[in-house]
């Protein structure tokens, strides 16, 4: 009821606010070419294909984590763990490589071939993940705390694994019949790298899940308003049981493309990827407290965030200047969000 | 109109045998029977706190029963979650809302069962078809595509009854269902629920509203004190029948004479105006004094204005323009705290999403808005503090065995005494109550009206905004009518017939410009 007819004089601002408002929800993306257009002026090579390649690699990277993170954000959660699951996952991938399965009692080692390597290496993360889950859901942990001390824990078991050394030259061996891992990091089908294409896979599953399926739609009720969510049948504690699972998976893909590019694993790998994730996901216009936010917008601000750190890096700007400008541009886009939000209200209401 | 199925008696479908429920230091309900009759509306009355919310949230799945049994079609059933209740027919729309706000109108229709090709791919256009169709049969043409975020309380009431009915539910549970909704939607409520009655659906009805619940309820059970009270079928049960077992004595709201000694205006409002985004004004130039020791009864209907006006009063909306004056001082420049410290204060509508946090205690509550009273060299003390929830837990009766009780297990009307008191305890020399009986039974609303009474009679101005004609008339000193943003009426209540009141309400709805269908017009 009470529908509101639009006057004539409504409308000009109306129209106005339409204009501004569509600008603002594709903020993001406006952002992605304002740095591209940026740094092609300011930095020589920037445009390039080579340079392409190298950045969409960095971007893939975060890109697989902020997919994750994004799921969890939604429900209202956090993952802290993912850059540490990124150093264990890859530890554990070089470990297969380089020693395989020991069976003492038999006096034999396995060697897995690299895809079973790889389903090893994704079942760690997931498993990660579960406990993760296991602990917000029947433990009551709140998810910042228990996924902190899961950071502590992953990346305290990835030193203990070499004492805190490098596995380096994971090529494996003709005769283990283990050839071919760092395929993944640096393999390309015509000419785009194989991580890319693995990035879109993931992305368009990740999308589909969250936008057509129940599951998804649950996702984003728990985050919404939980109770509703809850009396509405849904099985709250197994839906976040499921992104942490997610996220630890996301995560697991990631340790082993960058173990990959490597052709090694070092424990310390993937410090501070969570913040870089999370930051992602923010500026893509995920909402902190859960329940809004999309697939797409993340992987649109897993670009800003890379090509700015890259193009930054071009033009030799410091590190330190480096880390003042993303600061700026992560707020700031929160920052807009807001605007985004009060105007198509008013909007709306109007 | 419900005259029409007097031919055969309808068979009980639904009954529940001895439910006993018990809470860690309360019993909630105990030995409860209740017989729910096919092709009826089974109507469920009590106090808050009677256990009606309990017993329901059992029967829903919500809840399960620490002894008792439910039995459907002479066999006994368990209902292990709202999902299998739904199954079983079961459907249910709940007092308070519960709705995702984030989601589509669709989108909370289906949540938790939604239509899917393979199990995994939601069909979306199939759920907009059907959404339409539910929303039409509730005469409401709202988008199905709409942000629930983006409806009024009225139109979010209609959603949650549509997900109740999306599951074809023989057995349909409504707590409160027409608290948010506008006369008009009340009318289209009830077609509906006549239609569902020869459709073969229980109802399962609770309201506070007793003229609506003896114009629609077939069976009538009361419960007092978790207890089974009394049963009477249609006829039997009539006003003064149902408030006495309610409460043990059949006085509803009684106008209570009163001394009215009005002293000077505190709170001066010239010209406010709130303007609407994209053209108009939810508050239009508003004018008018607020004096010591008067109760000010604000009617309008939903979406008048009334909680624009508060707001706007109260400093909550930036875009307000025009004088306000608290004690002759301006004060429409100054943020929200200042206000309050110059004496004003605002009781808001939505209890639970505005006045209340959920997080803490009773007492924690009652002191939040007065920290400041109570504190020194920046610490709270704790002695004082005390002292003073002490006295406002006592002095409003609120029913919990402590002020350390966490505040969500109140019950709605212990809640609103509670927001209330937090109120006094700042000291307000103006209070702003946005319905403030909303959702709470007659013996907690003349607890709330005694205290607005007494309130007065100590020298606050007392407005409080009300779309219930009875109660305009309870304890207003004055009514103010509100229509369209502008005070239509400005009466002593002496001179508020119903009839003034009511034309006032709906002035403005029939200009050509701007054009409003506005529910009243059918009238």
């Amino acid at each position: 009821m009470t529908n509101t007819v639009a006057t004539p004089a409504a409308d000009a601002p109306k129209g106005q606010s339409t204009l501004l408002l569509l600008l603002l929800k594709l903020r993001t993306f406006i952002a992605l070419i304002a740095v591209v257009v940026f740094f092609s002026l300011m930095a020589p090579n920037f445009v390039t294909v080579a340079n392409a390649v190298i950045v969409s690699k960095h971007v893939a990277i975060n890109a697989f984590l902020a997919i994750g993170m994004t799921f969890v954000i939604l429900t209202g959660g956090i993952d802290l763990s993912v850059g540490a699951i990124v150093g264990l996952v890859g530890m554990v991938a070089g470990a297969l490589v380089l020693y395989g399965i020991p069976l003492e009692m038999f006096g034999v080692v396995i060697y897995p071939s690299v895809w079973e390597m790889i389903g090893i290496a994704l079942l760690v993360g997931t498993f990660v993940g579960l406990v993760n889950g296991l602990l917000i859901t029947r433990m009551q942990v709140a998810p910042f705390i228990a996924t902190l001390g899961m950071m502590y824990v992953a990346r305290g078991t990835a030193l203990l694994m070499s004492g805190g050394a490098t596995f380096p030259n994971l090529v494996g061996k003709p005769e283990f019949g283990n050839q071919g891992f760092p395929v993944l990091g640096s393999g390309t089908i015509l000419g785009i790298p194989l991580s890319i294409w693995l990035l879109l896979v993931v992305a368009a599953i990740a999308a589909y899940i969250a936008t057509k399926t129940p599951f998804g739609r649950q996702i984003y009720a728990v985050g919404g308003n939980e109770r509703a969510a809850t009396l509405s049948g849904v099985n709250v504690n197994r839906v976040k049981l499921a992104v942490y699972m997610i996220s630890g998976f996301c995560a697991a893909i990631a340790g082993l493309v960058v173990a990959s590019q490597l052709v090694a694993s070092h424990p310390a790998s993937g410090e501070t990827f969570e913040m870089n994730a999370i930051a992602a996901a923010v500026l893509g216009g995920t909402s902190l407290s859960g329940g809004r936010g999309t697939i797409g917008g993340t992987i649109v601000g897993a670009f800003v965030i890379g090509v700015l750190s890259d193009g930054l890096v071009m033009m030799g700007v410091s590190e330190f200047w480096q880390m003042v400008i993303k600061g700026v541009v992560i707020v700031g886009a929160v920052i807009l969000d807001q605007m985004q939000r009060r105007i198509a209200r008013n909007a709306r209401l109007g | 109109m419900s005259a029409v199925e007097k031919a055969d008696t309808p068979e009980v479908i639904l009954r529940a045998e001895k439910m006993t429920r018990v809470f860690p230091g309360t019993v909630a309900l105990e030995d409860v029977d209740f017989d729910v009759y096919e092709r009826s509306v089974n109507v469920l009355i009590g106090e808050n706190g009677a256990g009606k919310s309990t017993l329901m949230r059992i029967l829903a799945g919500v809840d399960q029963p620490t002894s008792g049994r439910i039995v459907m079609g002479g066999e006994e059933v368990r209902f292990s979650s709202v999902l299998d209740a739904a199954r079983q027919g079961i459907g249910i729309v709940f007092q308070e809302l519960n709705l995702c706000p984030n989601l589509t109108v669709t989108e909370n229709i289906f949540l938790g069962r939604d239509m899917t090709r393979a199990g995994v791919h939601i069909d979306m256009a199939r759920q907009r078809e059907r959404a339409r169709e539910l929303l039409a049969r509730l005469e409401h043409d709202i988008d199905p595509d709409t942000l629930v975020d983006d409806l009024r309380i009225g139109e979010q009431q209609i959603v949650e009854i549509a997900k109740a009915l999306a599951d074809d539910a023989r057995v349909l549970i409504m707590d409160e269902p027409t608290s948010a909704l506008s006369a008009s939607e009340v009318e289209v409520l009830f077609r509906v629920i006549a239609e569902l009655k020869k459709s073969g659906v229980a109802i399962i009805y609770i309201s506070h509203r007793l003229e609506e619940l003896v114009r629609i309820g077939d069976y009538f059970t009361v419960l007092r004190d978790g207890r089974f009270q009394a049963s009477a079928p249609k006829g039997e049960a009539t006003i003064p029948w149902i408030i006495r077992q309610m409460l043990g004595t059949s006085e509803f709201a009684r106008r209570q004479a009163r001394q009215v000694k009005v002293g000077e205006a505190v709170l001066s409002v010239k010209g406010l105006k709130l303007p609407r985004v994209g053209g108009g004004y939810l508050v239009d130039d508003v004018s008018v004094d607020f004096r010591a020791g008067e109760i000010v009864g604000i009617y309008g209907l939903l979406g008048a204005g009334r909680s624009e006006l508060f707001e706007s009063l109260f400093g909550l909306r930036a875009e307000a323009r025009g004088e306000v004056a608290i004690g002759g001082r301006r004060a429409d420049q100054l943020p929200v705290s200042r206000r309050i410290a110059a004496g004003l204060f605002l009781v808001p509508e939505d209890r639970q999403r505005d006045g209340l946090v959920q997080n803490l205690t009773v007492g924690k509550n009652l002191s939040l808005a007065s920290l400041a009273k109570v504190t020194r060299f920046f610490t709270v003390q704790t002695g004082p503090e005390r002292q003073a929830i002490d006295r406002l837990f006592r002095a409003l009766r609120i029913k919990a065995p402590s002020p350390d009780t966490p505040i969500t297990s109140l019950s709605g009307g212990n809640q609103q005494k509670v927001v209330i008191g937090k109120s006094l305890m700042t000291e307000p020399r103006v209070l702003l109550l946005d319905e403030p009986t909303r959702g709470i039974d007659i013996g907690a609303k003349e607890e709330v009206f005694r205290t607005m009474r007494e309130l007065a009679d100590q020298g606050l101005a007392v407005v409080f905004a009300t779309s219930d004609l009875k109660e305009v008339h309870a304890v207003s000193d004055r009514v103010l009518v509100m229509s369209q943003g502008r005070i239509t009426a400005d009466l002593p209540d002496h001179q508020a017939t119903d009839e003034v009141i009511v034309r006032a309400s709906t002035r403005g709805h029939a200009d050509p410009i701007p054009a409003h269908d506005h529910p009243a017009q059918d009238q």
